[in-house]
């Protein structure tokens, strides 16, 4: 008996990592492609409001971040994280989750050094390396123009 | 067409997010980091313009958009008001989104307590 649960074990061990990595990716194709599909919708129904492409786009980020702190704050967010994996880290409603998790998990060292600092745990990262990259960005710009 | 080509190009791009999180070291945290820089740089280059001619909200809502959003507004801003809009052009570009954020986030958390675990 020991030794079968033994070579079990082995088993599990052995094949679990590619089959669980397949259905992983699995459920973060799936699910991420539909936040996209919901974005489109969102895009859609402000081009078809007359709306320029680029502010359709905002009011599409605008509106999935709020649905994304939403659901964060419903306490759905995370159950959603846990099938989806990076289905739901890498649209823009897991950058929204973010910022609102920590602030809300905070909430108890108060509105100045909680919420107000630990928002920007994860997404203070984000804005200063994409703030570099864009300066970088625009130094070779300018100087190729 | 638009939803097709946006469920499969959005989906993949979680899925390149998948396998970094399961098959490297690289925490979630840091895809986000990783996403953003990695679109601003494509952005940079003219190439994530492209991907979201093609994809739409599949290339615009996942992370590495929103990093092609800081280069374009870098470059407008340039084309605009000069060197100045080197610095300007990024944060300008990305503020709906930072505002929006942070505003939702502290109703947020005055409207809900944390879950208890």
């Amino acid at each position: 008996m020991q030794d079968n649960k033994a070579k079990y074990q082995k088993m599990v061990e052995k094949s679990s990592p590619n089959t669980n990595l397949i259905l992983n990716c699995l459920n973060a194709f799936w699910t991420g492609g539909l936040i996209c599909v919901i974005g489109q919708f969102i895009t859609n129904s402000f081009l078809n409001l007359g709306c320029d492409i680029d502010i359709a786009r905002t009011i599409t980020s605008v509106i999935l971040i709020f649905i994304g702190i939403l659901l964060t704050g419903l306490g759905v967010y995370d159950e959603i994280g846990k099938i989806a994996g990076a289905g739901s880290v890498v649209p823009i409603t897991g950058f929204a989750n973010s910022v609102a998790a920590p602030a809300l998990e905070f909430k108890k060292e108060g509105f100045i050094f909680g919420v107000g600092a630990k928002m920007f745990i994860i997404a203070g990262p984000v804005i200063v390396y994409s703030t570099l990259t864009s300066v970088i960005v625009g130094i070779f710009y300018y100087l190729s123009k | 067409m638009d939803y097709l080509n946006a469920f499969w190009v959005g989906g993949l791009i979680c899925v390149i997010g998948q396998i970094l999180i399961d098959k490297t070291k690289i925490t979630p945290a840091r895809i986000l980091v990783l996403f953003v820089v990695i679109g601003c740089i494509l952005g940079g280059f003219d190439i994530y313009d492209k991907i979201i001619d093609y994809a739409g909200a599949g290339a615009s809502v996942p992370l590495p958009g929103f990093g092609n959003l800081l280069a374009n507004g870098v470059k407008e801003e340039i084309d605009a008001e000069g060197a100045i809009g080197i610095l300007t052009g990024g944060l300008k570009a990305a503020s709906a989104g930072i505002t929006a954020a942070v505003i939702f986030s502290l109703l947020g958390a005055l409207a809900f307590n944390p879950k208890e675990k």
